[in-house]
Parts: C-alpha cells; structure tokens; sequence
C-alpha cells in the first residue's frame, strides 16, 4: 500500500500509526482502570489519540489520489508497512508501564505538534494546531500520575522503575529520523528532529528526577519501527484490531 | 428554493447531544450555510478530534433538513478554521452554567487547573473554593470538578485553544 506512493504519504502514515497502534494500546485498559474516573480519562485520552489517526489517515487517503481511505489504511496492512515506533506498540504489562509509556510519549509529540503547527503543509498544520492542545493535557495528566505512582508505597516506586528500566530502550527512537522524514524536513513539511534538543526532553528528565526515579544507565536504543520492521507485539495488535474486516472484507456497522 | 435563514432556524434544533441546551451555532460547530445553485452545503467544524458526538449531530442534522422535505444537500466537516471555546458565545456560556456545567474560563489551562490555584464557579452555589477531581470526565472535553463548599460534583468545560503557527519552525 505504501509503495511508488512517495514520502508524504509515507509521512503521514507514520504520523497516523504511532496514534492509531497507541490508540489500541490505551483502549484495551476500557473496564480495567484502577478507578472508575480514571478508566473514564484514559479512554477520553485513547479516543483523542484515535481521532488524530483518523485525520492523518484521511488526508493520506486524500493525496494518494486512489480509492483509498481511512479504514482500508487502518485495517489492510500487515505490520511491514507500519511505520510506528516501537515504544507505542508495547505491551500495558501494568498501570505503571502504561503511565510510563503514554509519559515518554507524550514528552515528545507534545513539542512536536507544537512545531508541526508551523508546516508547510496547510493541511498539516490544521491537524497539528487541532491536536497539540489535546496533547498538553495528556501529558499533564501523565505528570500526575508519574508522581502519585512513583512517591506513594515502595510497591509503587518498584513497578514504576522496573517499567521504566524496561521502555527506556524504545525512548530514544522517536528522534531518529526515517527517511521519509528527512525529505519532509527539507520541503519545511517536517520539523527538522535535529532541532529538538536536548535529545531527552528536559520535561522527562525532571519528571523522572520528581518522581524519585533513576534514568536508566543502559539504554539499548532499539529501533526499526519507521522502516517497518516492529516486534513481535504488534502483529497480535494486528491480528486482533484487523480480524474483523479481513474475515468479512468491506464490512459496516 | 429555500433560503439560508431559513436553514439556519432549522438547524438551531440541532443540539449537542452532550449539552442539550446548547445548539451546533452556540457552539460554534456550525461554521457557515453555503448555497450555490440550488445546493446547499451545511459545514460544521468538530470539536475535539475524536468527539464520538460529531456523528451523532451530522445524523441530527440530516434528520431535520430531511424531515423538512430538503433533500438536496451535503454536510461537510471542515479542517479549519480550528474549533476553540472561544467560539461559544457569552449567552451559551450562560446557558451552559444555568445547565449545570461551569463554562470555559479565558486563559484557564491545564497547570492551573490542577495545582488548585483556579477559580472555576460552581454551579449550584456559586463558590469558587473549587477542586478538580479528574481531568478527563464524561467527555474528553470537561473535567470532573468538586465544590468544598455545597459538596457537589460538578463538570466544568475546560478552555480549549487552537492555533497553527505563522512561521515554519522557528
């Protein structure tokens, strides 16, 4: 689907997977929140985030200039053509490896819609301006529970390190750029990520030393998301996400 | 051949399905009435992204120009300009309030409003000696909020601003 079809397709494919695969991810927490306000918050957040993917995928659909659209998009590709980072396809494992995924995340689309509202890209920009402030509260709403998590019982603290020992190793992905991105970044589609420094945001690493917890002195700095090649976990995402229309091919409600 | 105005009056029947006192143009959803050679075309911006609420006010509004015996007309949903509460009036936000629901505040954002130094009315007393009990509630778009004063839950429709930037990424 993404061949002979050029880097802004490519693009907002990207664009659209890291919402769309997160989006599943924070949903499967639907009826299983700790509490009920927060099963509610995060599924808001999981409908925010799927909303985005909803536009990116429209207007890829609409540049492709074929009889693509958002659903064909979402549900007849196989893991090799998404273009993800890998950190949005992980496991919920925990609350705590949820917070700590959905907080390095957010630390990094935050700031970069803010700058992707600047594109080229009239389209673009719209979508970015319309998502950025959505996401100033998704990461406000991860600082809370960073800390609520991390500073109450040692049971907490223990999880919330263990989860961030573990998804440290996918953090440093996000800011490497694809090759579709580094083409987009030259057409002032894309923000450059060489512009994004420090290469941590400084908001993780306050957020982390807040928390009480200690950044990770290993970091394996895994990748291969933006050129499609995932672990293992995201073709069960696939498999569950996209049974029903590939058994029942063009189905509606 | 039917005039704007009169799709306008039809379409103030139109509410949100979330807010039932409010119409689509108080809240700034209904975007403008275009009618060029007998068609028309209603367009509508959506609120938040993944409002679950945009289908069901295209499906309102279907439903009410169709039932008036118009036939010929499309509802497109349109990109920009950006939805921001800014776009609900004074006299919504009013009504919004006798609703039960406190309005979005100018410059209110998300720090303030969790550090517990906002002043969010409530509505059934009036006090501002207010607290927010989650950030999220019943819809992406309104926190939960509590009043110390006559105890009551109460939603309060957070303040939402939406901007693209002038420059490219400077």
């Amino acid at each position: 689907m993404l061949e002979g079809k050029g880097p802004l397709f490519e693009y907002l494919i990207y664009l659209g997977d890291n919402s769309l695969i997160l989006s599943h991810r924070l949903s499967e927490w639907c009826g299983h929140g700790p509490v009920l306000e927060q099963d509610i918050a995060l599924t808001n957040i999981a409908l925010d985030i799927l909303g985005q993917a909803r536009q990116w995928y429209q207007l890829a659909a609409t540049i492709s200039g074929t009889d693509l659209d958002e659903d064909k998009i979402a549900y007849l590709r196989d893991s090799n053509e998404f273009r993800n980072i890998l950190l949005v396809e992980q496991p919920n494992t925990s609350w705590g490896h949820m917070l700590i995924r959905q907080f390095i995340y957010s630390s990094y689309i935050t700031p970069y819609l803010d700058k992707l509202r600047g594109s080229s890209h009239a389209e673009i920009a719209a979508i970015a301006a319309r998502s950025y402030p959505e996401s100033t509260y998704h990461l406000r709403w991860c600082k809370d529970w960073l800390l609520r998590l991390a500073k109450g019982t040692e049971d907490g603290q223990a999880i919330m390190q263990s989860a961030l020992d573990h998804l440290w190793d996918y953090q440093s992905e996000f800011l490497k750029a694809g090759e579709f991105e580094a083409t987009m970044a030259a057409q002032a589609i894309a923000p450059d990520l060489q512009d994004f420094t420090p290469s941590v945001p400084a908001e993780i690493i306050t957020g982390l030393t807040e928390a009480g917890l200690t950044i990770p002195a290993q970091n394996r700095n895994l990748s291969g998301g933006k050129k499609g090649v995932h672990t293992e976990h995201l073709g069960y995402i696939l498999a569950e996400m996209q049974f029903l229309q590939r058994a029942y091919p063009g189905l509606e409600w | 051949m039917v005039s704007k105005q009169e799709i306008s009056d039809l379409l103030s029947q139109v509410k949100d399905p979330e807010i039932p006192v409010l119409s689509i143009d108080e809240m700034g959803i209904l975007e403008d009435i275009n009618i060029t050679d007998d068609k028309i075309e209603v367009r509508i911006i959506p609120t938040y992204l993944g409002c679950p609420a945009m289908e069901m006010i295209r499906l309102q509004i279907h439903q009410v120009l169709y039932s008036a015996g118009i036939r010929d007309f499309t509802i497109r949903q349109l990109n920009t300009p950006a939805w921001t509460t800014d776009r609900i009036s004074a006299a919504a936000r009013q009504k919004m309030m006798d609703y039960g629901i406190s309005p979005p505040i100018d410059g209110e954002n998300i720090d303030k409003l969790l550090s517990e130094s906002s002043h969010i009315p409530c509505p059934n007393c009036g006090s501002t000696a207010t607290s927010v009990k989650s950030a999220f509630g019943s819809t992406a778009c309104k926190a939960l909020m509590v009043c110390s004063v006559c105890k009551e839950p109460f939603e309060y429709f957070k303040c939402f601003k939406a901007a693209t930037r002038d420059t490219h990424f400077n």
